[in-house]
C-alpha cells in the first residue's frame, strides 16, 4: 500500500479560510445561518469554520451537529453502529440557512441521507454543502456550494481525512 | 446479533449498548416527527399466539417509527386454533416476505425452536415465551431503573442497585428475564413471593425471602418489582385467597411508607389493583409504571434495529 | 425349508470360542452326519440369546401411521430382537382377547419376530374397573403381562385388585408409574434446568412414591410386580430394598435412561422429550449401578415411534416418546461391556433371558441349550457406527442419532431362520 500527503496542515489550514470566505459572500449579514457538521470530521470542521468567521467578521454562527446513520440506505450491509450525536441549535432550523458541513464528498449518499435526516428535524429556507475535499464518482445528482480541494481519484484509492481533534494530525492522505 | 431469545444471549457490553441505543430511540421519540426511514423496506411480523395487546402495540410503534413494515397475526382464533402449527404459520408469514418475526407464544422455547431449526430464516424476538422469558420486557425494566437512579445513565451498568422482584417467581418469564439481565448488568437481585412459587434452584442462591416485610428490611432495596398474580395460580392452590397474597406479597400503603423515598415501583402491567398493588402505591410519584410503558417502545427500536442491521448478514 | 446352519468360531458369552450348530430350527450339541450344513465365518462375532424386548409400542392398531406391527418387527429383527412384547395403549386399546389375539396374529403374519401383547390393566386404559384379564391370559395370545404404560394405574385399591386378580394366571402387573397430581404439565425433569428453560417439571418423588406404595402393596397381596422404566436413583434404591426383602418385584431400565441426560432438553428439541423424562447424571451412574448388580432385571426399550409431525414443533405441543429397537444393544454394550463393569453373560440376561423368565416365554431366552428352539443374536463388539434417523421403523424420533455407536447386531435367528443378515432384513422368517 503506498500513501501519499495530498493537503499538508497549512493547505487544510487555507482551505477552511477560503470557505469561511465565501460562506461569507454567500450569506450577506450572517442572518438565520446554522452550520451542521456531520459527524464525525464534519462537526470538526464546522467548529473551525465557526472560529475563522467569528475572527474575521465578529459573528458567531450558530452551529450544531446531524447524525446521519439512522438514514443511510446501506444500513444492512453495516455492522450495528450505534448512531452519533445531533444537536440542534436552540432555535431549531426552520426558516434557518443550512450549511452542512462534511469532510470528503464522494458518492453523494451521505449528503442525501442527511438532507433526509434534517428534514425531519423542521423545514430550513435553504441548505448549502460545504466539504473539505472533492473526489469525485457522484452516484447522485448533488454538487458542493463550497469545496476546499477537487482531489480527481481512482474509485480504487482511499482518501483519508485527518483532523487534530480526533488523529492528533492535520492532513489529507491517499492510499492506494 | 442475529436473534434475541433470550436475556442470556446478551452479555453486559451487548447489554448496555442495547440500552444506550434505546436511549436515542428515546430522544427520536420526543422529537415532533417521531420517525426514521431507516428500515424502510423492511417487514416485520407480530406472531402472537397469546393475547398481548400492549406488548404487540408496543412491538408494532417501535417498528412503525423505525419505518418498517408491520403485519400482526394474531393466530387466536385463525387457522391455528384449528391446528396449523408454529412452524406452518411461521413458514408462512415468512413466504410473504418477513424479515423479523417477533414471536409470542404459550409454549416455553418456542422462540428458541423457530430460530434452531430450519423452518424459517428471520430474524427472531421472543416476546414472551410460556414460563420461560420476555427479554424485551427486561430490557425495558433496566432502561427504566438506570434512568431513575443514574443521572447521566449512557454507558452505564447497574452497579450497586438492589433490586426486590415480588411475586411468582416459578411461572413469570419477566422475573425470570429480569434476572438475568439485572444480575449481568451488576445489580443485586432479590427475590419474594410464596414458597409454593419459588423454584427451590433459586432458593438455594440465598436471595429468596418468603416475607415481603422481612424482604423491605433486610434488603433495603432502590427498586421494587411487583409481579402481576395469574388468577390460576390460586386455583391449583399455589397460595389460599387473594385476600390472604395481598396481605403478605402485596404492596400497599403501609409498606409503601417503609420503602424508601426514592425507591422505584414497577410493575410489567396490567395490573391488578388490591392484588398486588394498592392504588396508593400504583398512583405513587415512586411508580414508574408509565415510564416503563414509554421506554418499551425506545427498547424495541433498538432491538430491531439491532437485529435488522449489519452483523447478521 | 428349513436350514440347517454351522456358525464356524463363533464367541459365546463365556468368552470360549467354538461352533454353534441348527438343525431344524433347533440347537444341536453337534452337526449330525450325513446332514449337509450352511457353513457360515462367525469369528469375530459374538452369539447371545435372541433379545427380548418387555417394552414395544407398536401402535397398531390405530395409529398405523407411526408404526404397525409389520414395520415395529422389522425395526426389532434389525435390533437382534427374537421377541417383542406389544403396549396395550392401541386404539383400540388392547383391553380384550379380540384385540391382543389379533396383534398376535399381526405379529405372526409379520413373521420376524415373536410378537407377544401386552394386555391393559383397566377399561380403556381409564383407571377405573378392571380388564377381562382373564379372558386376555386365556386366550390364543396367552398374555400374562398387564400394563395401562402411558397412564399410571394410580388408584390404589384398583392397583391393589390388579395385582391380586391376576395371581391366578401367573400373571404380572407391569407399572407406568407416575403420580398424575404430581406431574400436572410436566415436561422435562425437575430441576435447575427446567426452571431455567421455563419447563414444568416432572418431579422424581412422582415415580418413586407410586413404586413405594406398589411395594407394600405386592408384598400385602403375595403378588408379582413389574416396573416400567425406573428413571430415577431413588427407584433403584427402593427397587434394591424390596428385593433384599423378598418381595417379587421385577424392573426395567430404558436404553435411554442409560445413556442420555436432562441436559440435551436446553434445545428444545423434542425428539428427547420421552417420559419419564431423561434425568441427572447422578441418576444414570445409578440405573447402571442397578442394571450390573441385579436390582433392575432387564433392559426394555419403551419403542415409541411417534410421526414427524408430532416432534416438528414446540415442546409442549410435541408427543413424549423415542424409538430405541435398533441401537438397544450398542447402549448395552456401552454399559456393560465397554466400560469393563460387567460381562456378556450379564448381557445376554438383561436382553434376553431376565425377559423371557418374567413374561413366562418357553421358546425364548435359552441360548444354546440343545433341542430348543434357535433363538439367537449375533453381534459384532467392534463394528463401530453412527446412527441415522431413519431406521426400519416407520417414524424417524430417534434421539440416538449424530452419536457414535460401538458394537452392532450383524445377524439375528428367529426360529431358526435368518430375520436379519449381515445388516440386512429377510422378507420373512421361520414360523
Ligand atoms: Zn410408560
Ligand atoms: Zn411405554
Amino acid at each position: 500500500m503506498t500513501k501519499r500527503t495530498v493537503l499538508s496542515a497549512d493547505d487544510i489550514s487555507r482551505a477552511i479560510t477560503r470557505i469561511s470566505h465565501e460562506i461569507v459572500e454567500a450569506n450577506q449579514g450572517l442572518e438565520n445561518l446554522v452550520l451542521l457538521g456531520i459527524p464525525t470530521r464534519g462537526v470538526f470542521i464546522a467548529n473551525r469554520l465557526v472560529e475563522v468567521i467569528k475572527k474575521h467578521s465578529g459573528v458567531e454562527i450558530e452551529l450544531g451537529s446531524l447524525d446521519i446513520t439512522l438514514y443511510r440506505d446501506d444500513l444492512a450491509k453495516q455492522p450495528t453502529r450505534g448512531p452519533g450525536v445531533t444537536s440542534m441549535p436552540a432555535g431549531g432550523v426552520s426558516g434557518k440557512t443550512i450549511v452542512l458541513v462534511d469532510d470528503v464528498l464522494f458518492s453523494g449518499r451521505t449528503v442525501r441521507a442527511a438532507l433526509d435526516a434534517l428534514n425531519d428535524h423542521g423545514r430550513p429556507k435553504a441548505v448549502m454543502l460545504a466539504v473539505l475535499v472533492d473526489r469525485g464518482h457522484r452516484q447522485l445528482p448533488i454538487r458542493a456550494d463550497f469545496v476546499g480541494k477537487n482531489l480527481p481519484t481512482s474509485s480504487k484509492e482511499h482518501i483519508s481525512v485527518k483532523l487534530s481533534e480526533s488523529d492528533g494530525v492535520d492532513e489529507v492522505v491517499i492510499e492506494s | 446479533m442475529r436473534h434475541l431469545l433470550s436475556a442470556a444471549d446478551l452479555d453486559k457490553d451487548q447489554a448496555i449498548k442495547l440500552l444506550d441505543l434505546a436511549e436515542d430511540m428515546s430522544d427520536v421519540n420526543d422529537r415532533e416527527i417521531k420517525k426514521l426511514p431507516t428500515l424502510r423496506g423492511k417487514t416485520v411480523v407480530n406472531l402472537f399466539f397469546e393475547d398481548s395487546t400492549r406488548t404487540r402495540i408496543s412491538f408494532e410503534l417501535a417498528a412503525k417509527r423505525l419505518s418498517a413494515d408491520v403485519i400482526n397475526f394474531a393466530a387466536k382464533g385463525s387457522s391455528v386454533s384449528k391446528g396449523e402449527s408454529l412452524k406452518d404459520t411461521a413458514q408462512t408469514l415468512e413466504a410473504m416476505g418477513a424479515d423479523v418475526i417477533v414471536l409470542r407464544h404459550s409454549s416455553s422455547g418456542s422462540a428458541h425452536r423457530l430460530a434452531h431449526t430450519d423452518w424459517v430464516g428471520s430474524a427472531i424476538v421472543n416476546a414472551g415465551d410460556g414460563s420461560h422469558e420476555h427479554p424485551t420486557q427486561a430490557l425495558l425494566d433496566a432502561m427504566t431503573i438506570r434512568q431513575g437512579a443514574i443521572k447521566h445513565p449512557r454507558g452505564k451498568d447497574l452497579t450497586g442497585i438492589k433490586v426486590l422482584i415480588v411475586g411468582d417467581l416459578s411461572h413469570s418469564r419477566v422475573a425470570r428475564s429480569n434476572l438475568i439481565l439485572l444480575t449481568t448488568l451488576g445489580a443485586e437481585v432479590h427475590v419474594c413471593g410464596p414458597a409454593t412459587l419459588a423454584p427451590a434452584s433459586l432458593v438455594s442462591s440465598g436471595r429468596v425471602h418468603f416475607l415481603l416485610d422481612d424482604a423491605i428490611k433486610l434488603v433495603n432495596p432502590d427498586v421494587v418489582m411487583m409481579l402481576r398474580v395469574q388468577q390460576e395460580r390460586m386455583s391449583d392452590s399455589f397460595f389460599p385467597t387473594e385476600r390472604e397474597y395481598a396481605r403478605i406479597w402485596g404492596l400497599n400503603k403501609s409498606r409503601l411508607a417503609r420503602i424508601g423515598e426514592n425507591t422505584q415501583i414497577l410493575h410489567p402491567g396490567p395490573m391488578n389493583r388490591g392484588l398486588e398493588i394498592d392504588a396508593a402505591s400504583a398512583d405513587s410519584k415512586n411508580s414508574m409504571v408509565l415510564n416503563q410503558v414509554r421506554n418499551g417502545v425506545a427498547v424495541r427500536m433498538a432491538v430491531l434495529l439491532t437485529l435488522l442491521s449489519g452483523e447478521a448478514s | 425349508m428349513t436350514g440347517n446352519y454351522l456358525l464356524q468360531g463363533v464367541t459365546i458369552t463365556t468368552g470360549e470360542v467354538r461352533d454353534v450348530v441348527i438343525e431344524s430350527g433347533l440347537i444341536v450339541d453337534k452337526a449330525s452326519t450325513g446332514t449337509s450344513h450352511e457353513v457360515m465365518d462367525c469369528s469375530g462375532l459374538v452369539v447371545l440369546p435372541g433379545f427380548v424386548d418387555l417394552h414395544t409400542h407398536l401402535r397398531e392398531p390405530g395409529f398405523e401411521q407411526s408404526e404397525t406391527v409389520a414395520s415395529g418387527s422389522r425395526s426389532a429383527a434389525a435390533g437382534g430382537y427374537t421377541a417383542i412384547h406389544a403396549m396395550a395403549n392401541t386404539f383400540p386399546v388392547a383391553d380384550t382377547a379380540g384385540v391382543v389375539e389379533q396383534v398376535a396374529r399381526l405379529g405372526e403374519d409379520a413373521g420376524l419376530v415373536f410378537v407377544q401383547p401386552i394386555g391393559a390393566v383397566t377399561v380403556g386404559l381409564k383407571g377405573e374397573q378392571l380388564a377381562e384379564l382373564g379372558a386376555m391370559a386365556q386366550s390364543k395370545a396367552r398374555v400374562r403381562i398387564f400394563s395401562d404404560d402411558g397412564n399410571c394405574v394410580h388408584d390404589p385399591a384398583l392397583m391393589r385388585r390388579a395385582l391380586e386378580y391376576v395371581k391366578a394366571f401367573d400373571g404380572v402387573v407391569a407399572q407406568h408409574a407416575q403420580e398424575p397430581r404430581l406431574t400436572v404439565n410436566a415436561q422435562m425433569n425437575e430441576g435447575a434446568l427446567a426452571t431455567k428453560l421455563g419447563l414444568g417439571g416432572w418431579p422424581k418423588v412422582a415415580e418413586e412414591a407410586i413404586i413405594a406404595r406398589d411395594l407394600m402393596l405386592t408384598e400385602l397381596t403375595g403378588s408379582r410386580l413389574h416396573v416400567c422404566h425406573v428413571s430415577t436413583a431413588g427407584s433403584v434404591e427402593l427397587i434394591r430394598q424390596a428385593k433384599a426383602r423378598g418381595i417379587n418385584v421385577s424392573a426395567e431400565v430404558t436404553p435411554h435412561h442409560l445413556l442420555l441426560t436432562e441436559d440435551l432438553a436446553s434445545g428444545y428439541d423434542p425428539v428427547y422429550k420421552v417420559n419419564p423424562p431423561l434425568r441427572s447424571t447422578a441418576d444414570v451412574e445409578a440405573l447402571r449401578e442397578g442394571l450390573i448388580d441385579g436390582t433392575i432385571d432387564v433392559i426394555a426399550t419403551d419403542h415409541a415411534p411417534h410421526p414427524k409431525e408430532s416432534k416438528d414443533t414446540d415442546w409442549a405441543s410435541a408427543a413424549f416418546g423415542m424409538v430405541g429397537l435398533e441401537t438397544a444393544y450398542s447402549v448395552a454394550q456401552q454399559v456393560l461391556i465397554d466400560s469393563g463393569k460387567s460381562n456378556f453373560e450379564r448381557l445376554g440376561a438383561v436382553m434376553s433371558s431376565n425377559a423371557a423368565a418374567i413374561s413366562g416365554l418357553a421358546q425364548q431366552g435359552k441360548y444354546l441349550s440343545a433341542g430348543s428352539a434357535a433363538n439367537l443374536t449375533l453381534v459384532d463388539p467392534k463394528d463401530s457406527w453412527d446412527p441415522k434417523p431413519q431406521t426400519l421403523s416407520m417414524s424417524e424420533n430417534n434421539p440416538f442419532t449424530g452419536l457414535k455407536m460401538q458394537g452392532r447386531v450383524r445377524h439375528t435367528i428367529y426360529n431358526g431362520q435368518f430375520s436379519y443378515r449381515d445388516l440386512s432384513i429377510m422378507q420373512r422368517a421361520g414360523s
